[in-house]
């Protein structure tokens, strides 16, 4: 805690808001949600946004799925936003620009072909500590996340003509205090190195953005519910070019009835290294339900039979209780964000209006 | 007469910087683009001059802007800052600015309750800075949106301290009603926070849509990759042509000491009903400037069809609507000022506007209408006329932003964002009888 308060604090002084990630693991869900706690306590006016990666369904770790309730509960209770993030969706991403760039491998002489440009692929890590020479199998994957929160907090370190700060993207995406779970999608992918093929059209962009190939999570936004949607947008893009691409797109996506307008754009003037513009989308959908439910499925199937247990209550300050508490919590979310979503064709009618007498 | 400017937030610190920018455009407009006699152009430089900058002793230095910026972080004031330096004609005073390093993340209590009173003291005392500097002070403009953070919540907390601290002096502050679609979630929100809690502070609320300004920008400016900077130049072109030099028509022979305090007391006659637009006539590129002439009678014409079809601008007016005919509606109008700038705007016949028939029936016929005729032309455009009008104009957009509050308020979604910050439902409650009260007021003119 000591060395954690020698590097927040100057931190805190100057721009009060917290980033971090964990994973599923032991140590990550474990001591990570210490430290949220921790955070929570020591900082309780600071924002705490976590990126989150969950499990899938084949994960290596056999108690995975108790280590991600239980991660979750904290989550739920003392984050204010968490980003989650699918390993599996990074490795198709992974993949998807792999198979962009021909294979000089297979010695076939290509022809029109145009490779990735060096350095702009949200796989890539430049300028970060390993050089691509020593990239090792998880480089790529987590420079997609750390790639979503450079994306994230351009706005705080650059001048733009609509600023977003990290508060901002809390207080407009979070209607509820619990519902807090984020679906991010990131484009584009890459540029292309040839420069003279037209750059990828402005409003592809957009489209890209609400295809499910660029979220970080396995999840279908389009045929669930959104709470509120935020536009994160980087480079030489105007307000006409949103509001076009909202016009555009919003038909097909269905948005609560009190929040039918629920878009928030931030423009930033500097793009990401390589690119001439990118866009980050954080939504709040009701989607998300079905990832914890999976979960839960998972963590029911171990939960039965009080499998590995002994493991978890054999350390001090762990009780069965925990664990009752943990899928409680993640029951009563689920049920929340159904709830809202039995509202897409059923709105609840809004109260009256004020009436004024003469 | 002098104005203090005071820039609030991202949104108040960009169409600053844009007003004073335009000011001095218009200052330093080609010699015959004028359209008067170089001894009159030189009284209307001293004019704007002193109303909007300061000079300090020696008449060589760089005139410095009457403002004091405020922003809860760092990068929109210093780019500011920068661009007026860069300008070559003026600058800001160094250190009439507040900032802070966190925002307000859109957050209106956030603004209200935690920053306002944090930085009362340090923001006042700014202010009084700037007020000594004043021979004559006549009032406050305020430039703030009504979706964000800042500008709506620690400005509506700065207005009431002026209020306070200034009683005298006529507060008008410029708010800009964001788009419906697509800027900030909460938007709505804060907009009923803010302009309830204004309505009671300030002299007059001057509301600029951007819904409509981007229109301006598509179909009469023709700008196809419509920027925010585009947009500010739009809102900066109707204030100055409200705010430059211009004589008023009830004062021929004497000079008015506080001719904006006059138009002000004319336009707000009743404290129910504060609300101004700003319309204006012609509007073009630059470029087109050049190519085209009027006729007073034309333009004349075209502005009162806009006030009473209460169309945004010159183009896709509907002719149809009439004021005397039984059954249909047309915008009614508690009080209009005219301003008419530029060559032969003396001979114009401003008489339609004095019309009763576009005012509420228990308003005197005397009391309707207040000219102003300026000959010194303005920013290039040989003739142009402004029309600044307390009418039902902007009833429509605040009765539908209202509700849309309201529905979401009915299911409490981010009531809980602004508790954190102390601001209980009641508030919310009160906020939103105050508009409906406003709204009805305007509905039955």
């Amino acid at each position: 805690m000591r060395i954690l308060n020698l590097r927040v604090s100057p931190i805190v002084r100057q721009n009060e808001n917290q980033v971090s990630s964990y994973r599923d693991t032991g140590t990550g869900s474990g001591v990570g949600t210490s430290i949220l706690n921790l955070l929570a306590d020591e900082y309780p006016d600071v924002y705490r946004f976590v990126t989150a990666v969950y499990p899938s369904s084949e994960d290596d770790v056999v108690t995975s799925p108790y280590n991600s309730v239980l991660a979750m509960h904290e989550l739920t209770e003392k984050a204010d936003c968490v980003l989650p993030i699918e390993n599996q969706a990074l490795v198709d991403i992974v993949n998807k620009i792999g198979q962009s760039v021909p294979s000089a491998k297979l010695g076939k002489r290509v022809y029109n072909a145009s490779g990735v440009k060096a350095g702009s692929a949200i796989i890539d890590g430049e300028g970060g500590l390993s050089k691509a020479s020593d990239e090792k199998p998880f480089d790529s994957m987590n420079n997609i996340v750390a790639n979503l929160l450079l994306n994230m907090t351009s706005s705080a370190r650059f001048e733009g003509s609509l600023n977003v700060d990290l508060n901002e993207i809390t207080m407009n995406l979070v209607p509820f205090p619990k519902l807090h779970y984020l679906v991010s999608s990131q484009t584009p992918l890459f540029s292309l190195s040839d420069v003279h093929l037209p750059p990828r059209r402005l409003d592809q962009m957009f489209s890209d953005a609400f295809s499910r190939d660029h979220q970080l999570i396995k999840a279908d936004p389009k045929h669930s519910l959104y709470l509120a949607c935020a536009l994160m947008v980087r480079g030489n893009v105007e307000i006409s070019d949103v509001r076009r691409n909202i016009e555009r797109l919003k038909p097909n996506l269905k948005f609560i009835h009190w929040n039918n307008e629920g878009w928030k754009t931030g423009l930033c003037s500097v793009p990401p290294v390589g690119q001439n513009y990118s866009l980050l989308t954080l939504a709040n959908n009701t989607c998300v339900h079905n990832t914890f439910v999976d979960l839960r499925d998972r963590f029911n199937r171990l939960y039965k039979r009080k499998a590995h247990i002994h493991h978890y209550t054999s350390v001090e300050g762990m009780e069965v209780d925990d664990f009752s508490s943990s899928i409680d919590s993640l029951n009563s979310l689920v049920e929340e964000y159904k709830g809202l979503e039995r509202q897409m064709n059923n709105p609840t009618p809004p109260e009256p209006r004020l009436e004024i007498f003469k | 007469m002098s104005i203090i400017t005071v820039q609030l937030g991202q949104c108040g610190n960009q169409i600053g910087g844009q007003l004073f920018h335009t000011f001095m455009e218009d200052v330093h407009s080609k010699p015959l683009a004028t359209q008067v006699a170089p001894d009159k152009n030189e009284d209307y430089k001293d004019e704007v001059l002193s109303r909007f900058f300061y000079r300090g002793e020696s008449r060589e230095e760089m005139p410095r802007a009457r403002a004091v910026m405020v922003d809860m972080e760092p990068k929109v004031i210093a780019q500011t800052y920068q661009e007026a330096k860069r300008s070559g004609t003026w600058c800001y005073s160094e250190k009439q600015h507040y900032c802070q390093q966190r925002g307000s993340g859109n957050n209106w209590a956030h603004g209200f309750c935690i920053h306002g009173p944090a930085c009362q003291s340090t923001v006042m005392e700014l202010i009084r800075r700037e007020a000594e500097k004043c021979d004559n002070l006549g009032g406050f403009l305020s430039l703030m949106s009504l979706a964000g953070g800042t500008g709506s919540g620690v400005g509506a907390y700065v207005t009431r301290c002026l209020r306070d601290e200034f009683p005298h002096a006529f507060i008008m502050n410029q708010v800009v009603w964001p788009y419906k679609m697509g800027e900030v979630i909460v938007q709505n929100y804060n907009a009923v926070l803010t302009l309830s809690r204004l309505y009671h502070n300030v002299d007059a609320i001057i509301v600029m849509e951007n819904d409509h300004l981007h229109k301006i920008c598509q179909q009469l400016l023709s700008i196809k990759k419509i920027s925010f900077k585009d947009i500010n130049k739009v809102i900066c072109h109707k204030l100055a042509t409200m705010l430059q030099p211009c004589p008023l028509s009830k004062y021929t022979g004497d000079t008015c000491s506080n001719s904006i305090g006059e138009m002000l007391e004319h336009l707000v006659p009743h404290p129910d009903y504060k609300l101004l637009t700003v319309k204006n006539i012609p509007q073009m590129s630059a470029a087109a400037q050049e190519f085209s002439t009027y006729q007073w009678h034309g333009l004349l014409k075209h502005l009162r069809q806009m006030l009473i079809s209460d169309a945004p601008m010159e183009e896709g007016i509907d002719w149809q609507v009439r004021v005397n005919s039984q059954g249909s509606h047309h915008n009614t109008s508690l009080a209009n000022l005219l301003l008419l700038r530029g060559k032969e705007s003396s001979s114009a016949d401003t008489a339609p506007f004095s019309d009763s028939a576009l005012y509420a029936p228990w308003i005197p016929p005397d009391a309707a209408l207040m000219t102003g005729v300026q000959p010194r032309a303005f920013n290039h455009y040989e003739k142009s006329a402004s029309l600044i009008s307390n009418s039902q104009s902007p009833v429509t957009l605040m009765d539908s932003m209202v509700g849309k509050a309201w529905d979401m308020f009915s299911s409490r979604a981010y009531v809980h964002q602004y508790a954190k910050h102390g601001l209980t439902e009641d508030e919310f409650l009160d906020g939103f009888a105050t508009l409906e009260q406003v709204i009805a007021n305007y509905k039955h003119l």
